[in-house]
Protein backbone atom coordinates (compact mmCIF):
# COMPACT_ATOMS: atom_id res chain seq x y z
CA UNK A 1 0.00 0.00 0.00
CA UNK A 2 0.96 3.07 -0.56
CA UNK A 3 2.26 5.96 2.00
CA UNK A 4 -0.79 8.44 2.56
CA UNK A 5 -0.44 12.15 3.99
CA UNK A 6 -3.61 14.35 4.61
CA UNK A 7 -3.66 17.57 1.78
CA UNK A 8 -3.94 19.56 5.48
CA UNK A 9 -3.62 18.90 9.27
CA UNK A 10 -6.48 19.36 11.31
CA UNK A 11 -8.75 19.60 8.40
CA UNK A 12 -10.53 16.27 8.67
CA UNK A 13 -10.18 13.11 11.35
CA UNK A 14 -8.29 10.19 9.78
CA UNK A 15 -7.95 7.36 9.98
CA UNK A 16 -11.47 6.66 11.03
CA UNK A 17 -14.15 4.61 9.48
CA UNK A 18 -16.80 7.38 10.24
CA UNK A 19 -14.79 10.25 9.33
CA UNK A 20 -15.60 14.32 9.95
CA UNK A 21 -14.13 17.40 9.17
CA UNK A 22 -13.15 19.70 11.74
CA UNK A 23 -14.60 23.67 12.41
CA UNK A 24 -14.96 25.98 15.12
CA UNK A 25 -17.56 26.83 17.58
CA UNK A 26 -17.41 30.66 18.87
CA UNK A 27 -16.94 30.91 22.83
CA UNK A 28 -19.15 33.44 23.34
CA UNK A 29 -21.65 32.68 20.59
CA UNK A 30 -22.00 29.89 19.61
CA UNK A 31 -21.69 29.91 15.70
CA UNK A 32 -19.67 27.31 13.84
CA UNK A 33 -17.24 28.09 11.31
CA UNK A 34 -15.91 25.57 8.05
CA UNK A 35 -13.05 24.89 8.72
CA UNK A 36 -11.26 25.87 11.61
CA UNK A 37 -10.25 29.65 12.40
CA UNK A 38 -9.54 31.40 15.89
CA UNK A 39 -11.89 34.03 15.52
CA UNK A 40 -16.01 34.38 14.95
CA UNK A 41 -17.46 35.79 11.81
CA UNK A 42 -20.42 36.81 13.60
CA UNK A 43 -19.41 38.32 16.61
CA UNK A 44 -15.75 39.53 16.37
CA UNK A 45 -15.28 37.32 19.50
CA UNK A 46 -11.37 35.87 19.64
CA UNK A 47 -11.68 32.65 20.62
CA UNK A 48 -13.16 29.37 19.52
CA UNK A 49 -13.42 25.77 20.36
CA UNK A 50 -12.69 22.53 17.66
CA UNK A 51 -15.53 20.92 16.63
CA UNK A 52 -16.58 17.84 14.47
CA UNK A 53 -19.48 18.83 11.81
CA UNK A 54 -22.28 16.29 11.08
CA UNK A 55 -20.67 13.65 8.36
CA UNK A 56 -24.21 13.20 6.17
CA UNK A 57 -26.69 15.78 4.67
CA UNK A 58 -27.54 16.74 1.23
CA UNK A 59 -26.31 18.34 -1.56
CA UNK A 60 -27.44 21.94 -2.17
CA UNK A 61 -26.23 22.59 -5.09
CA UNK A 62 -22.89 21.02 -7.57
CA UNK A 63 -21.28 21.08 -10.87
CA UNK A 64 -18.21 19.24 -12.63
CA UNK A 65 -14.75 20.73 -12.74
CA UNK A 66 -13.82 20.19 -16.26
CA UNK A 67 -10.66 21.58 -17.01
CA UNK A 68 -7.36 20.93 -15.09
CA UNK A 69 -6.97 23.77 -12.30
CA UNK A 70 -3.88 25.65 -12.23
CA UNK A 71 -0.21 24.23 -10.72
CA UNK A 72 0.13 26.31 -7.97
CA UNK A 73 -2.31 26.69 -6.43
CA UNK A 74 -3.60 23.09 -7.37
CA UNK A 75 -1.14 20.01 -6.48
CA UNK A 76 -2.63 17.59 -8.87
CA UNK A 77 0.57 17.18 -11.19
CA UNK A 78 -0.76 14.78 -14.38
CA UNK A 79 -0.54 15.73 -18.07
CA UNK A 80 -3.10 17.63 -18.91
CA UNK A 81 -4.34 14.43 -21.08
CA UNK A 82 -4.74 12.64 -17.93
CA UNK A 83 -6.57 14.60 -15.61
CA UNK A 84 -9.81 13.31 -14.49
CA UNK A 85 -12.51 15.79 -13.99
CA UNK A 86 -14.51 15.83 -10.53
CA UNK A 87 -17.70 16.78 -8.91
CA UNK A 88 -17.84 19.91 -6.86
CA UNK A 89 -20.69 20.48 -4.20
CA UNK A 90 -22.23 22.41 -1.17
CA UNK A 91 -23.62 19.72 1.06
CA UNK A 92 -26.40 21.46 3.35
CA UNK A 93 -25.33 20.77 7.03
CA UNK A 94 -27.36 20.93 10.16
CA UNK A 95 -23.89 23.46 10.96
CA UNK A 96 -24.18 25.20 7.41
CA UNK A 97 -23.34 24.48 3.61
CA UNK A 98 -19.70 23.13 2.69
CA UNK A 99 -17.85 22.44 -0.24
CA UNK A 100 -16.49 19.59 -1.30
CA UNK A 101 -15.46 17.37 -3.84
CA UNK A 102 -18.15 14.77 -4.99
CA UNK A 103 -16.94 11.15 -4.52
CA UNK A 104 -17.56 8.82 -7.45
CA UNK A 105 -17.83 8.42 -11.12
CA UNK A 106 -18.28 11.98 -12.63
CA UNK A 107 -20.94 10.93 -14.38
CA UNK A 108 -23.42 9.86 -11.92
CA UNK A 109 -26.61 11.56 -11.57
CA UNK A 110 -26.52 14.73 -9.26
CA UNK A 111 -29.50 15.88 -7.84
CA UNK A 112 -30.05 18.78 -5.71
CA UNK A 113 -31.66 17.85 -2.35
CA UNK A 114 -29.95 13.83 -2.73
CA UNK A 115 -28.28 12.71 0.84
CA UNK A 116 -24.92 12.44 0.66
CA UNK A 117 -22.19 11.47 3.27
CA UNK A 118 -18.67 12.27 3.86
CA UNK A 119 -15.69 10.02 2.70
CA UNK A 120 -12.14 10.12 2.36
CA UNK A 121 -10.48 10.36 -1.12
CA UNK A 122 -6.65 10.35 -2.60
CA UNK A 123 -6.66 13.32 -5.12
CA UNK A 124 -2.94 13.89 -6.09
CA UNK A 125 0.38 11.97 -5.61
CA UNK A 126 3.48 13.93 -4.39
CA UNK A 127 7.25 13.24 -5.79
CA UNK A 128 7.90 10.70 -3.47
CA UNK A 129 4.80 8.72 -4.78
CA UNK A 130 2.60 9.48 -1.06
CA UNK A 131 -0.81 9.79 -1.83
CA UNK A 132 -2.95 12.77 -0.66
CA UNK A 133 -6.27 12.66 0.72
CA UNK A 134 -8.87 14.85 1.10
CA UNK A 135 -12.29 14.99 2.48
CA UNK A 136 -15.18 14.90 -0.23
CA UNK A 137 -19.10 13.72 -0.08
CA UNK A 138 -20.83 10.98 -1.97
CA UNK A 139 -24.38 9.99 -2.67
CA UNK A 140 -25.47 7.90 -0.35
CA UNK A 141 -26.96 4.65 -1.97
CA UNK A 142 -30.39 3.52 -2.11
CA UNK B 1 -28.51 68.76 -6.62
CA UNK B 2 -25.80 66.66 -8.71
CA UNK B 3 -22.56 66.74 -7.46
CA UNK B 4 -20.15 65.33 -9.93
CA UNK B 5 -20.27 65.23 -13.88
CA UNK B 6 -18.47 62.86 -16.36
CA UNK B 7 -17.54 65.30 -19.19
CA UNK B 8 -14.72 63.12 -20.59
CA UNK B 9 -14.66 59.23 -21.76
CA UNK B 10 -12.17 56.98 -23.66
CA UNK B 11 -11.40 53.41 -24.01
CA UNK B 12 -8.47 51.31 -25.32
CA UNK B 13 -9.77 48.06 -27.29
CA UNK B 14 -10.18 45.14 -25.07
CA UNK B 15 -8.63 42.09 -26.61
CA UNK B 16 -4.82 40.43 -27.27
CA UNK B 17 -2.04 42.67 -27.62
CA UNK B 18 1.26 41.38 -28.18
CA UNK B 19 3.87 44.02 -26.98
CA UNK B 20 1.53 46.73 -25.64
CA UNK B 21 1.87 47.01 -22.02
CA UNK B 22 -1.24 47.86 -19.61
CA UNK B 23 0.66 50.77 -18.53
CA UNK B 24 0.38 51.89 -22.34
CA UNK B 25 -3.10 50.68 -23.18
CA UNK B 26 -4.02 52.95 -20.04
CA UNK B 27 -2.16 55.86 -21.61
CA UNK B 28 -3.96 55.61 -24.16
CA UNK B 29 -7.43 55.40 -22.99
CA UNK B 30 -6.77 58.15 -20.99
CA UNK B 31 -5.79 60.63 -23.72
CA UNK B 32 -9.29 59.90 -25.80
CA UNK B 33 -10.63 60.66 -22.29
CA UNK B 34 -9.12 63.93 -22.81
CA UNK B 35 -9.31 64.79 -26.17
CA UNK B 36 -13.44 64.00 -25.54
CA UNK B 37 -13.49 66.30 -22.42
CA UNK B 38 -11.49 68.76 -24.41
CA UNK B 39 -9.24 69.44 -21.94
CA UNK B 40 -5.08 68.07 -21.93
CA UNK B 41 -3.54 66.26 -18.97
CA UNK B 42 -1.97 69.63 -17.32
CA UNK B 43 -5.93 70.35 -16.48
CA UNK B 44 -6.17 67.15 -14.19
CA UNK B 45 -6.16 67.90 -10.55
CA UNK B 46 -5.88 64.14 -9.38
CA UNK B 47 -6.30 60.63 -10.59
CA UNK B 48 -7.18 57.18 -9.59
CA UNK B 49 -5.81 53.91 -11.64
CA UNK B 50 -7.06 50.62 -11.03
CA UNK B 51 -5.06 47.38 -11.77
CA UNK B 52 -4.90 43.39 -10.94
CA UNK B 53 -1.69 42.59 -12.97
CA UNK B 54 0.41 46.49 -12.63
CA UNK B 55 1.46 47.46 -8.77
CA UNK B 56 1.67 51.06 -10.31
CA UNK B 57 -0.61 51.72 -13.21
CA UNK B 58 0.05 55.41 -11.76
CA UNK B 59 3.05 55.23 -14.13
CA UNK B 60 1.12 56.56 -16.83
CA UNK B 61 2.13 59.56 -16.13
CA UNK B 62 5.29 58.39 -18.31
CA UNK B 63 3.28 58.88 -21.20
CA UNK B 64 1.05 61.53 -20.21
CA UNK B 65 3.32 64.04 -18.50
CA UNK B 66 5.09 64.37 -15.26
CA UNK B 67 2.79 66.85 -13.76
CA UNK B 68 3.04 66.02 -10.21
CA UNK B 69 -0.63 65.78 -9.60
CA UNK B 70 -1.74 63.42 -6.33
CA UNK B 71 -2.34 59.57 -8.35
CA UNK B 72 -3.44 56.63 -6.22
CA UNK B 73 -3.42 53.23 -7.32
CA UNK B 74 -6.59 51.01 -6.14
CA UNK B 75 -6.85 47.45 -6.37
CA UNK B 76 -10.52 45.80 -4.97
CA UNK B 77 -10.67 42.74 -6.97
CA UNK B 78 -13.55 42.56 -9.41
CA UNK B 79 -14.94 45.66 -8.76
CA UNK B 80 -10.99 47.60 -8.97
CA UNK B 81 -12.77 50.10 -11.67
CA UNK B 82 -16.18 50.85 -9.64
CA UNK B 83 -13.49 51.73 -6.90
CA UNK B 84 -11.43 54.19 -8.51
CA UNK B 85 -14.72 55.71 -9.76
CA UNK B 86 -16.17 56.07 -6.51
CA UNK B 87 -12.67 57.53 -5.34
CA UNK B 88 -12.68 60.01 -7.78
CA UNK B 89 -16.52 61.24 -7.24
CA UNK B 90 -15.74 61.42 -3.64
CA UNK B 91 -13.09 63.38 -4.00
CA UNK B 92 -14.99 66.35 -6.13
CA UNK B 93 -17.39 66.16 -3.11
CA UNK B 94 -14.71 66.87 -0.33
CA UNK B 95 -14.44 70.19 -2.20
CA UNK B 96 -9.95 70.11 -2.63
CA UNK B 97 -10.53 69.48 -6.65
CA UNK B 98 -12.73 70.16 -9.57
CA UNK B 99 -11.25 68.12 -12.29
CA UNK B 100 -9.82 64.59 -11.86
CA UNK B 101 -9.44 60.91 -13.75
CA UNK B 102 -10.79 57.48 -13.12
CA UNK B 103 -8.45 54.93 -15.30
CA UNK B 104 -8.47 51.10 -15.45
CA UNK B 105 -6.31 48.75 -17.21
CA UNK B 106 -4.98 44.99 -16.86
CA UNK B 107 -2.95 42.31 -19.12
CA UNK B 108 -4.08 39.31 -18.12
CA UNK B 109 -2.49 35.91 -19.84
CA UNK B 110 -5.22 33.42 -21.03
CA UNK B 111 -7.17 30.71 -18.89
CA UNK B 112 -8.93 30.79 -15.48
CA UNK B 113 -7.00 33.21 -13.09
CA UNK B 114 -4.70 31.53 -10.49
CA UNK B 115 -3.95 33.28 -7.28
CA UNK B 116 -2.54 32.15 -3.55
CA UNK B 117 -6.11 31.06 -1.81
CA UNK B 118 -3.93 32.58 1.28
CA UNK B 119 -3.74 36.01 -0.28
CA UNK B 120 -7.82 36.07 -0.09
CA UNK B 121 -8.39 34.70 3.36
CA UNK B 122 -8.98 30.85 2.74
CA UNK B 123 -6.65 27.74 3.36
CA UNK B 124 -3.87 26.66 0.90
CA UNK B 125 -5.70 23.21 1.04
CA UNK B 126 -8.82 24.79 -1.07
CA UNK B 127 -6.46 25.77 -3.80
CA UNK B 128 -4.53 22.63 -2.73
CA UNK B 129 -7.52 20.26 -3.87
CA UNK B 130 -8.96 21.73 -6.43
CA UNK B 131 -11.40 24.13 -5.18
CA UNK B 132 -9.99 27.62 -5.87
CA UNK B 133 -11.52 28.64 -9.24
CA UNK B 134 -13.77 31.67 -10.44
CA UNK B 135 -15.78 29.48 -13.13
CA UNK B 136 -17.27 26.37 -10.99
CA UNK B 137 -18.55 29.07 -8.39
CA UNK B 138 -20.84 30.62 -11.26
CA UNK B 139 -21.99 27.66 -12.23
CA UNK B 140 -23.12 26.29 -8.36
CA UNK B 141 -24.65 29.80 -8.17
CA UNK B 142 -26.54 29.28 -11.31
CA UNK B 143 -27.20 25.51 -10.64
CA UNK B 144 -29.44 26.56 -7.43
CA UNK B 145 -30.63 29.71 -9.13
CA UNK B 146 -31.71 27.88 -12.02
CA UNK B 147 -33.65 24.95 -9.54
CA UNK B 148 -35.47 27.78 -7.38
CA UNK B 149 -36.84 29.31 -10.16
CA UNK B 150 -37.09 27.21 -13.04
CA UNK B 151 -34.57 29.09 -15.29
CA UNK B 152 -33.69 26.20 -18.52
CA UNK B 153 -30.11 26.30 -20.04
CA UNK B 154 -31.90 27.85 -23.64
CA UNK B 155 -32.00 31.03 -21.75
CA UNK B 156 -28.65 30.87 -20.67
CA UNK B 157 -27.99 30.10 -24.19
CA UNK B 158 -29.84 33.46 -25.18
CA UNK B 159 -28.11 35.79 -22.78
CA UNK B 160 -24.48 34.61 -24.12
CA UNK B 161 -25.82 35.33 -27.68
CA UNK B 162 -27.24 38.57 -27.55
CA UNK B 163 -24.23 39.54 -25.70
CA UNK B 164 -21.93 37.95 -28.93
CA UNK B 165 -24.63 39.75 -31.42
CA UNK B 166 -24.06 43.07 -29.44
CA UNK B 167 -20.06 42.73 -29.37
CA UNK B 168 -20.53 42.07 -33.21
CA UNK B 169 -21.68 45.95 -33.48
CA UNK B 170 -19.26 47.54 -31.32
CA UNK B 171 -15.54 47.92 -33.02
CA UNK B 172 -14.01 47.98 -29.28
CA UNK B 173 -14.77 44.29 -28.36
CA UNK B 174 -12.62 41.15 -28.20
CA UNK B 175 -14.82 38.42 -29.79
CA UNK B 176 -16.72 39.86 -32.53
CA UNK B 177 -18.41 36.82 -33.96
CA UNK B 178 -22.21 35.78 -33.69
CA UNK B 179 -22.89 32.61 -32.27
CA UNK B 180 -26.18 30.81 -32.36
CA UNK B 181 -27.75 29.72 -29.59
CA UNK B 182 -27.66 25.95 -30.50
CA UNK B 183 -23.52 26.41 -30.86
CA UNK B 184 -23.32 28.03 -27.13
CA UNK B 185 -25.07 25.14 -26.19
CA UNK B 186 -23.23 22.64 -27.83
CA UNK B 187 -19.90 24.17 -27.14
CA UNK B 188 -18.09 22.08 -24.73
CA UNK B 189 -18.88 21.81 -21.03
CA UNK B 190 -16.56 23.79 -18.61
CA UNK B 191 -18.61 23.64 -15.68
CA UNK B 192 -21.76 22.08 -15.55
CA UNK B 193 -24.26 23.81 -16.40
CA UNK B 194 -22.09 26.61 -17.91
CA UNK B 195 -20.46 25.89 -21.67
CA UNK B 196 -17.50 26.91 -23.20
CA UNK B 197 -19.28 30.02 -24.89
CA UNK B 198 -21.29 31.05 -21.90
CA UNK B 199 -17.97 32.23 -20.46
CA UNK B 200 -16.22 35.60 -20.73
CA UNK B 201 -12.27 35.51 -20.63
CA UNK B 202 -9.84 37.57 -18.66
CA UNK B 203 -7.82 39.87 -21.51
CA UNK B 204 -6.22 43.02 -21.93
CA UNK B 205 -7.64 46.40 -22.31
CA UNK B 206 -8.26 50.05 -20.69
CA UNK B 207 -10.78 52.68 -20.18
CA UNK B 208 -10.61 56.11 -18.74
CA UNK B 209 -13.05 58.95 -17.36
CA UNK B 210 -12.65 62.51 -16.23
CA UNK B 211 -14.93 63.90 -13.79
CA UNK B 212 -15.36 67.24 -13.17
CA UNK B 213 -17.53 69.43 -10.22
CA UNK B 214 -21.12 69.46 -11.71
CA UNK B 215 -21.24 72.85 -11.49
CA UNK B 216 -18.53 73.40 -14.17
CA UNK B 217 -19.31 70.70 -16.81
CA UNK B 218 -20.90 72.97 -18.74
CA UNK B 219 -18.05 75.01 -19.56
CA UNK B 220 -16.45 71.49 -21.11
CA UNK B 221 -19.63 70.04 -22.95
CA UNK B 222 -23.57 70.95 -23.68
CA UNK B 223 -24.50 67.48 -22.90
CA UNK B 224 -22.96 66.46 -19.29
CA UNK B 225 -23.49 63.12 -18.18
CA UNK B 226 -24.16 63.11 -14.42
CA UNK B 227 -22.78 60.95 -11.69
CA UNK B 228 -25.43 60.16 -9.76
CA UNK B 229 -24.56 56.97 -7.75
CA UNK B 230 -20.74 55.02 -7.22
CA UNK B 231 -21.49 52.76 -4.61
CA UNK B 232 -19.44 49.32 -3.30
CA UNK B 233 -20.67 46.92 -0.90
CA UNK B 234 -18.70 43.54 0.26
CA UNK B 235 -20.11 40.19 1.44
CA UNK B 236 -22.45 40.06 4.63
CA UNK B 237 -22.35 36.92 6.53
CA UNK B 238 -24.67 34.35 5.02
CA UNK B 239 -24.30 35.77 1.57
CA UNK B 240 -23.54 32.93 -1.15
CA UNK B 241 -19.71 33.69 -1.97
CA UNK B 242 -16.93 33.11 -4.66
CA UNK B 243 -14.29 32.03 -2.84
CA UNK B 244 -15.45 30.86 0.38
CA UNK B 245 -15.18 26.83 1.13
CA UNK B 246 -18.67 26.95 3.19
CA UNK B 247 -21.45 29.07 4.15
CA UNK B 248 -23.40 29.27 7.45
CA UNK B 249 -26.97 28.02 7.66
CA UNK B 250 -28.32 32.15 7.92
CA UNK B 251 -29.01 33.70 4.63
CA UNK B 252 -28.23 37.55 3.65
CA UNK B 253 -28.53 39.12 0.19
CA UNK B 254 -25.42 39.33 -2.09
CA UNK B 255 -23.04 42.68 -2.24
CA UNK B 256 -24.68 43.43 -5.33
CA UNK B 257 -28.15 43.92 -3.69
CA UNK B 258 -26.73 45.83 -0.58
CA UNK B 259 -24.77 47.69 -3.22
CA UNK B 260 -28.27 48.06 -5.70
CA UNK B 261 -30.36 49.47 -2.59
CA UNK B 262 -27.42 51.83 -1.76
CA UNK B 263 -27.01 53.41 -5.41
CA UNK B 264 -30.81 53.94 -6.10
CA UNK B 265 -31.42 55.37 -2.75
CA UNK B 266 -28.37 57.61 -3.17
CA UNK B 267 -29.65 58.02 -6.57
CA UNK B 268 -33.22 58.64 -5.75
CA UNK B 269 -34.05 56.30 -8.68
CA UNK B 270 -35.50 52.76 -9.07
CA UNK B 271 -35.48 50.63 -11.68
CA UNK B 272 -38.35 51.48 -13.44
CA UNK B 273 -36.31 54.40 -14.27
CA UNK B 274 -33.55 52.91 -15.96
CA UNK B 275 -33.18 53.09 -19.93
CA UNK B 276 -29.77 51.30 -20.52
CA UNK B 277 -28.05 48.25 -18.33
CA UNK B 278 -24.47 46.72 -17.82
CA UNK B 279 -24.27 44.20 -16.08
CA UNK B 280 -21.40 41.51 -14.99
CA UNK B 281 -21.87 38.52 -17.12
CA UNK B 282 -18.47 36.96 -15.94
CA UNK B 283 -20.99 33.90 -17.16
CA UNK B 284 -23.94 34.17 -19.02
CA UNK B 285 -26.01 32.65 -15.56
CA UNK B 286 -24.21 35.62 -13.99
CA UNK B 287 -26.39 37.82 -16.19
CA UNK B 288 -29.27 36.16 -15.30
CA UNK B 289 -29.33 36.50 -11.77
CA UNK B 290 -27.82 39.76 -11.33
CA UNK B 291 -30.88 41.33 -13.66
CA UNK B 292 -32.94 40.00 -10.37
CA UNK B 293 -29.95 40.94 -7.77
CA UNK B 294 -30.23 44.80 -9.37
CA UNK B 295 -34.01 45.01 -8.89
CA UNK B 296 -35.18 44.98 -12.76
CA UNK B 297 -37.46 41.33 -12.30
CA UNK B 298 -38.62 39.23 -9.96
CA UNK B 299 -36.40 35.82 -9.76
CA UNK B 300 -37.46 33.44 -12.19
CA UNK B 301 -39.15 36.51 -14.53
CA UNK B 302 -35.63 35.94 -16.51
CA UNK B 303 -37.22 32.72 -18.20
CA UNK B 304 -40.08 34.89 -20.05
CA UNK B 305 -38.44 37.85 -20.42
CA UNK B 306 -35.30 36.60 -22.06
CA UNK B 307 -38.23 34.28 -24.32
CA UNK B 308 -39.63 38.20 -25.39
CA UNK B 309 -36.12 39.65 -26.33
CA UNK B 310 -36.71 41.66 -23.87
CA UNK B 311 -32.93 42.51 -22.65
CA UNK B 312 -31.74 43.14 -26.53
CA UNK B 313 -30.62 46.41 -27.73
CA UNK B 314 -34.29 47.14 -28.94
CA UNK B 315 -35.93 45.81 -25.93
CA UNK B 316 -37.87 47.19 -23.08
CA UNK B 317 -34.62 46.56 -20.58
CA UNK B 318 -31.52 46.26 -23.15
CA UNK B 319 -28.59 44.88 -20.76
CA UNK B 320 -24.71 44.77 -22.25
CA UNK B 321 -25.17 46.74 -25.04
CA UNK B 322 -21.39 46.32 -25.85
CA UNK B 323 -21.22 42.79 -25.62
CA UNK B 324 -20.74 43.06 -21.86
CA UNK B 325 -17.80 40.85 -20.88
CA UNK B 326 -18.89 38.24 -22.90
CA UNK B 327 -17.66 40.07 -26.03
CA UNK B 328 -15.39 42.25 -24.67
CA UNK B 329 -13.88 39.47 -21.86
CA UNK B 330 -12.48 40.91 -18.56
CA UNK B 331 -9.35 43.17 -18.25
CA UNK B 332 -10.32 43.67 -14.11
CA UNK B 333 -8.69 47.34 -13.86
CA UNK B 334 -10.79 48.23 -16.17
CA UNK B 335 -14.05 46.62 -16.70
CA UNK B 336 -16.09 48.74 -14.72
CA UNK B 337 -15.36 51.66 -16.51
CA UNK B 338 -15.99 50.01 -19.95
CA UNK B 339 -19.67 49.94 -18.91
CA UNK B 340 -19.50 53.55 -17.97
CA UNK B 341 -18.23 54.42 -21.40
CA UNK B 342 -21.17 52.35 -22.98
CA UNK B 343 -23.47 54.31 -21.22
CA UNK B 344 -21.85 57.20 -21.54
CA UNK B 345 -21.97 56.75 -25.62
CA UNK B 346 -25.59 55.68 -25.12
CA UNK B 347 -26.98 58.38 -23.25
CA UNK B 348 -25.44 61.00 -25.59
CA UNK B 349 -27.18 59.12 -28.40
CA UNK B 350 -23.35 58.47 -29.72
CA UNK B 351 -23.69 54.03 -29.81
CA UNK B 352 -23.55 53.80 -33.45
CA UNK B 353 -24.63 50.26 -34.46
CA UNK B 354 -25.66 49.39 -31.02
CA UNK B 355 -27.45 52.72 -30.05
CA UNK B 356 -30.68 52.15 -27.82
CA UNK B 357 -33.86 53.96 -29.33
CA UNK B 358 -35.42 56.54 -27.81
CA UNK B 359 -34.06 58.62 -25.36
CA UNK B 360 -32.44 56.88 -22.81
CA UNK B 361 -31.82 59.23 -19.70
CA UNK B 362 -30.52 56.96 -17.28
CA UNK B 363 -27.99 54.52 -17.52
CA UNK B 364 -26.99 51.54 -14.61
CA UNK B 365 -23.52 49.38 -14.56
CA UNK B 366 -22.84 46.71 -11.98
CA UNK B 367 -19.55 44.82 -11.11
CA UNK B 368 -19.03 41.39 -8.68
CA UNK B 369 -16.42 39.03 -8.19
CA UNK B 370 -13.57 38.23 -6.35
CA UNK B 371 -13.28 38.06 -3.18
CA UNK B 372 -17.27 38.73 -2.54
CA UNK B 373 -17.38 43.08 -3.96
CA UNK B 374 -19.94 44.49 -5.82
CA UNK B 375 -19.95 47.57 -7.32
CA UNK B 376 -23.02 49.75 -8.91
CA UNK B 377 -23.21 53.25 -10.47
CA UNK B 378 -25.79 55.21 -11.73
CA UNK B 379 -25.68 57.79 -14.46
CA UNK B 380 -27.87 60.26 -16.22
CA UNK B 381 -28.27 62.78 -18.69
ZN1 LIG C 1 -19.25 34.46 17.92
Amino acid sequence: MKPQRCVAEGLFEWPSDEPTVSGSRCDSCSFVTFPTQDACPRCGADATTPTQLARTGTLWTWTRQRFQPKNPPYIGTEPANEFQPYGVGFIELPEGRIEARIAGDIDQELRIGMPMELTVVPFATDADGTEVLTYAFRPIEG
Amino acid sequence: MDDVAIIGVGLHPFGRFPGTSAIEMGAKAARLALTDAGITWKDVQFAFAGSYEVDNPDAVVNFLGLTGLPFTDVYNGCATAASALSQAANTIKLGEYDIGMAIGMDKHLPGAFAADPVQYGVPSWYGETGLFLTPKFFAMKIQRYMYDFDITPPTLARVAAKNYRNGARNPNAFRRQELSEEAILQSPMVNDPLTQYMFCSPNEGAAAVVLCRAEIAHQFTAAPIYLKASVVRTRRLGAFEVHSPWVPPERADSPTVDASRAAYEIAGLGPEDVDVVQLQDTDAGAEVIHMAENGFCKDGEQEALLSARGTEIGGSLPINTDGGLISNGEPIGASGLRQIHELVLQLRRAAGDRQVPGTPRVGYSQLYGAPGTAGVAIVST
